[in-house]
C-alpha cells in the first residue's frame, strides 16, 4: 500500500515499522511533527512524549534502549547541541536495544537562529549518519538506523533538512514486527554501562575499532550507490540534494551516499577513478569534501557552491554555470522565459512581515517595552517576534533559556539602567530555570518576564511541563505549578498579571523594576490556539477617532486605515478588520479617546486608559 | 504529462490543505507526485508557498524557475511574487481578494495596482483567470471552503474525473464540513467556462 507522507511523517512510520516502542524529543522546527505523528497514528503501539528539553529526552532514550526497548530521540538542530552531552556517553556505552537519534537541520535559516551543520556530530560522536533523500527513504533509513545500532551496538544520527522533513512524496508502507519486546530485570554491567573513567578507558578503543568496523561495511551497504552515466562529471551527494541533482545533471555519474558518516572510501576511491572532474555537491560545510580530499584524492566542492544557505536547483544551476560546468541546453528553457518577468519587471512588492496573532498574550508586554525604554535579552519563542517593528523592543537572543543567564550578566557588569528579560513558559521549563537558581545564588538583580500562554506555541503548540495534557491533548497530564517552581528557587518578588490587561502588567513591571534583586513577573494568558475563545471583533467609532494611530503601537494585524480621514491632521482613521479581530481588548486600551469598543457596547463609554 | 503547481497565499487561508490535497490526486491519478511548502515565520498571516509536481518520475520536490504550469493563487500579492517560476503558456488562477499586509494597512507600504496585477501576470502566462473565490465561497456559507472552490476550479483546467479529485477531498476534510467543501468543489469546477 501507497500512501503520500511528508518527510516527518515517514519517520514516524519508520518508527513503528522499527518496531520502536518510545520516542521522546523537545518541540523545535522542522522536527516536531514526528513526535505527534506517532502519537496520533500509532500511539498505541509507541509511547511518546515532549521532554522537557533535548538532553531529558536523550538520557529518557537511553534509559528505554539501556532496559531493552527500541527508541527514538528527535530533535532541531541547534537541540542538538544540548542533547549532545548526554548523547556522548551513550556513544560510549550502546544499548540493549536500537536507539536512533533524528536531527532536522535548517540550512536557509527559515527557523533557527543559526545554520550550523549536524553532520559535524556524527564525527565527533563516531556515529554512523543516514540522510535521507526523500519520505520513502526518510522511513526506511529510520529502520536501517535501529538494524545498524543493534548490528553495532551503537545510537545512529538520522540526518533531515527542512525540504526533506517538510516536503511530501509517495512512501510504501510495511508492517510492524509483531509483539512488545520482552525485557526486565535491568542488566547490572556498569562494566558497559557506567563511564566512570576506568570503564571509560576501556570504552573508548571499543568506540574507534566500532567506527573502523562500520566504514568497512559501509563499502558493502546498497544505500551507498553509484549510478553510472556519462563520465565527464560525477557527482559525490547525499540526502535531498541528490533530487535536485537529477533535475539539474541529468546526464551525468552520481555517488549517491545514503550513510554519510563514515565514509566508504573503496566506493569513493572507485567512482573518483572513473569520472574525469569529481565534484562533491554538499549544503553548508565541506564535511565529505574534506575527508575525500583527506584521502590523497582531487575533488571540486566549495569553490563552487557557497557554504551558506540551501543549494536549491535553481542554485546548482547558478553555481555550476558560472563555473562553466553546465552545458547550455539549445531549446527554450528557463532563463529565456524568466528573462521576459525578471525581477527588474517585478517591483518591490510589500512584505509579509511575522507579527503576533491579533488576540496574543504577549502584546501588552512588548508595547510597555516599547514605550519604557528598557534593555531587554529575548529568548526564542514567538515573543521574539517583539524584535521587529513597530515594537523593536528585544535587543539579544541567542538560544533557549540564554535570556536570563544574559541578564545576570547585564546585572555582574553593572549597568547604569535596569534591565529585563523575557522567556516563554515552555522555555524556562526547558533551560530558564538553572540560571534564574544562579541569580538567585548569586544576588543578581533584574526582572524576568515570563511569559505564560500554557503551550509551547511557536513549533505548532505543543505541551509542556506547565499544562495538565502531554502530546496530543486527550492524554491527561501532571502540571507542574510555574509559579511555585519559582517561589522554591527562592525569588523573593513574585508577580502573576493578567497578560490581557495592559494597566496591570505595567504595575506588576514597575514593582518588579523596584525591587532589589533578581523578580519574577509572571504575565499569563493563554495564546489563542489554546483557549480557541473568539469575542465578537471590536470596531472603531470614526465619529471619536482623531486619527492619533496609537492603536497602531500594539501591531496587530486586525488593525488599520479606514478610508475616511481626519480633517485636523489629515491622516486615516483607524478600522478593525471584523475577520481577524478576536475581542482581546487590548487596543481599546490604548485609545486615548474611547473610540474603540466591542460591539454593542456604546462608544460613549469611558475609556479605561491611554495606557 | 508531467505538471508542476504552485499553490500561494496567507497563512490561514488554507492554502497547505489545497496543496496536500493536489498532491494526493496525483499519485491517486498514477502519478509520481511530490510536494514541498515553505511556511513563513509567523503562525498566522505569512506568505505561503507550496509546490506540487506530478510526473512519471518525480526527483526535486521543487520546481525551478521558469517550470510551473499552473499557479492557483490564493491571494494576488502573493501570486505576483511567484511569476519568474512561471511557463510562457502557463495558466493563472488568482482569487481576487486582496490580504493587505500590515505594512501596507498601516500606511508604510502600498499594495500593488490592479493594472499592475493583471498586466504582469497576464504577461508571464498563457491563460490568466482572475475570479473573487472567497465571496462565493460566503455565499455557500463558510468562506473557509475557499481552498477547495479553488481547487474545484483548478481541476475544471485539468483532465482528470472528478471522481478522483471528490475521493481525496473526502479523506482531507472533517466528516462534518464534508457536505459543503463537496459543494464549494463543484461549484469551484463551473467557475471556468470556456
Amino acid at each position: 500500500m501507497k500512501e503520500i507522507l511528508s518527510g516527518n511523517e515517514a519517520i514516524a512510520r519508520g518508527a513503528y515499522e522499527a518496531g520502536i516502542e518510545i520516542a521522546t524529543g523537545y518541540p523545535g522546527t522542522p522536527s516536531s511533527e514526528i513526535i505527534k505523528t506517532i502519537a496520533l497514528k500509532y500511539g498505541n503501539d509507541i509511547y511518546t512524549e515532549w521532554s522537557t528539553n533535548e538532553k531529558v529526552a536523550m538520557d529518557a532514550g537511553a534509559g528505554a534502549a539501556y532496559s531493552g526497548r527500541r527508541t527514538l530521540v528527535t530533535t532541531k538542530q541547534v537541540g542538538m547541541n544540548v542533547l549532545s552531552d548526554s548523547l556522548m556517553y551513550a556513544v560510549y556505552t550502546g544499548m540493549e536495544a536500537g536507539l536512533v537519534v533524528v536531527t532536522a537541520d535548517d540550512p536557509g535559516l527559515f527557523s533557527s537562529q543559526n545554520e550550523q551543520d549536524n553532520r559535524w556530530y556524527a564525527r565527533l560522536a563516531k556515529i554512523p549518519l543516514l540522510e535521507p533523500a526523500d519520505s520513502q527513504e526518510a522511513k526506511d533509513y529510520v529502520i536501517l538506523g535501529i538494524e545498524l545500532s543493534e548490528k553495532f551496538d551503537t545510537p545512529v544520527l538520522v540526518r533531515t533538512v527542512m525540504r526533506t522533513s517538510h516536503s511530501k512524496s509517495v512512501v510504501e508502507l510495511g508492517a510492524r514486527p509483531e509483539g512488545r519486546s520482552e525485557i526486565g530485570p535491568f542488566k547490572r554491567d556498569p562494566a558497559k554501562y557506567n563511564c566512570t573513567a576506568s570503564n571509560a578507558r576501556r570504552m573508548h578503543p571499543r568506540v574507534e575499532s566500532r567506527i573502523r568496523e562500520i566504514a568497512a561495511f559501509a563499502d558493502t551497504l546498497a544505500i551507498n550507490r553509484i549510478e553510472w552515466r556519462d563520465r565527464s562529471l560525477g557527482f559525490i551527494t547525499g540526502g535531498v540534494l541528490y533530487n535536485y541533482l537529477l533535475d539539474v545533471f541529468p546526464e551525468a555519474s552520481i555517488l549517491k551516499l545514503g550513510m554519510t558518516h563514515p565514509l566508504p572510501q573503496k566506493l569513493i576511491r572507485q567512482f573518483a577513478a572513473e569520472v574525469e572532474q569529481l565534484i562533491v555537491l554538499e549544503e553548508l560545510d565541506p564535511v565529505l569534501e574534506e575527508q575525500i580530499r583527506a584521502m590523497g584524492i582531487e575533488v571540486r566542492g566549495k569553490d563552487i557552491f557557497p557554504p551558506c544557505f540551501e543549494l536549491l536547483p535553481d542554485e546548482i544551476k547558478r553555481y555550476t554555470g558560472e563555473a562553466g560546468l553546465l552545458k547550455q541546453t539549445p531549446e527554450p528553457g528557463p532563463e529565456q522565459s524568466s528573462a521576459s518577468t525578471g525581477p527588474s519587471d517585478v517591483p518591490q512588492l510589500p512584505t509579509r512581515s511575522p507579527v503576533f496573532c491579533a488576540g496574543c498574550p504577549h502584546r501588552s508586554t512588548f508595547y510597555l517595552l516599547k514605550k519604557m525604554k528598557l534593555p531587554v535579552a529575548g529568548d526564542i519563542g514567538c515573543y521574539n517576534l517583539g524584535t521587529l517593528p513597530p515594537f523593536e523592543a528585544q535587543h539579544t537572543m541567542g538560544a533557549m533559556g540564554a535570556s536570563v543567564g544574559v541578564l545576570h550578566g547585564m546585572s555582574l557588569a553593572g549597568l547604569p539602567e535596569n534591565r529585563v528579560c523575557t522567556i516563554g513558559d515552555s522555555t524556562f521549563f526547558h533551560s530558564g530555570m538553572a540560571p534564574l537558581v544562579n541569580m538567585v545564588h548569586n544576588g543578581s538583580r533584574g526582572v524576568v518576564i515570563l511569559m505564560d500562554n500554557s503551550v509551547t506555541a511557536m513549533t505548532g503548540h505543543q505541551d509542556h511541563p506547565g499544562v495538565d495534557w502531554a502530546v496530543i491533548e486527550q492524554r491527561k497530564a501532571k502540571k507542574v505549578d510555574l509559579e511555585a517552581v519559582v517561589r522554591a528557587i527562592g525569588v523573593e518578588k513574585i508577580e502573576v498579571v493578567d497578560a490581557f490587561k495592559i494597566k496591570e502588567v505595567e504595575a506588576g513591571l514597575k514593582e518588579c523594576l523596584d525591587f532589589d534583586g533578581p523578580s519574577v513577573l509572571i504575565t499569563r494568558g493563554q495564546c489563542i490556539f489554546v483557549s480557541r475563545n473568539p469575542q465578537p471583533p471590536y470596531h472603531v467609532d470614526l465619529e471619536k477617532c482623531i486619527a492619533c494611530h496609537m492603536c497602531f503601537r500594539v501591531g496587530c494585524p486586525a488593525i488599520g486605515q479606514s478610508a475616511e480621514r481626519y480633517e485636523k491632521n489629515k491622516k486615516f482613521k483607524s478600522h478593525i478588520d471584523p475577520t481577524l479581530c478576536i475581542g482581546c481588548d487590548i487596543c481599546r486600551q490604548v485609545c486615548p479617546t474611547g473610540a474603540i469598543t466591542p460591539p454593542g457596547e456604546s462608544a460613549s463609554k469611558e475609556s479605561s486608559s491611554n495606557g | 504529462m508531467d505538471r508542476n503547481f504552485l499553490v500561494v497565499g496567507v497563512g490561514g487561508q488554507g492554502t497547505i490543505l489545497a496543496g496536500d490535497i493536489l498532491a494526493e490526486v496525483g499519485m491517486s491519478a498514477g502519478f509520481d507526485a511530490k510536494k514541498s511548502d515553505i511556511l513563513g515565520l509567523a503562525i498566522r498571516s505569512g506568505s505561503v508557498v507550496s509546490h506540487i509536481r506530478w510526473g512519471r518520475e518525480v526527483h526535486s520536490p521543487m520546481s525551478m524557475l521558469g517550470q510551473v504550469d499552473y499557479l492557483l493563487a490564493f491571494e494576488p500579492l502573493e501570486s505576483l511574487r511567484m511569476v519568474q517560476y512561471l511557463k510562457p503558456d502557463s495558466t493563472v488562477i488568482v482569487n481576487d481578494y486582496p490580504i493587505p499586509p500590515v505594512g501596507v494597512t498601516t500606511g508604510q507600504m502600498e499594495y500593488p495596482g490592479r493594472e499592475q496585477i493583471d498586466g504582469t501576470l497576464k504577461a508571464a502566462s498563457g491563460r490568466y483567470y482572475k475570479i473573487n473565490v472567497t465571496e462565493k465561497a460566503s455565499q455557500l456559507g463558510n468562506v473557509k471552503v475557499v481552498n477547495i472552490m479553488l481547487l474545484g476550479v483548478l481541476s475544471g483546467l485539468l483532465d482528470l474525473a472528478p471522481a478522483v479529485w471528490e475521493r481525496t477531498i473526502e479523506k482531507y476534510v472533517p466528516s462534518k464540513l464534508l457536505e459543503v467543501n463537496r459543494r464549494a468543489f463543484r461549484a469551484g469546477r463551473e467557475l471556468i467556462v470556456e
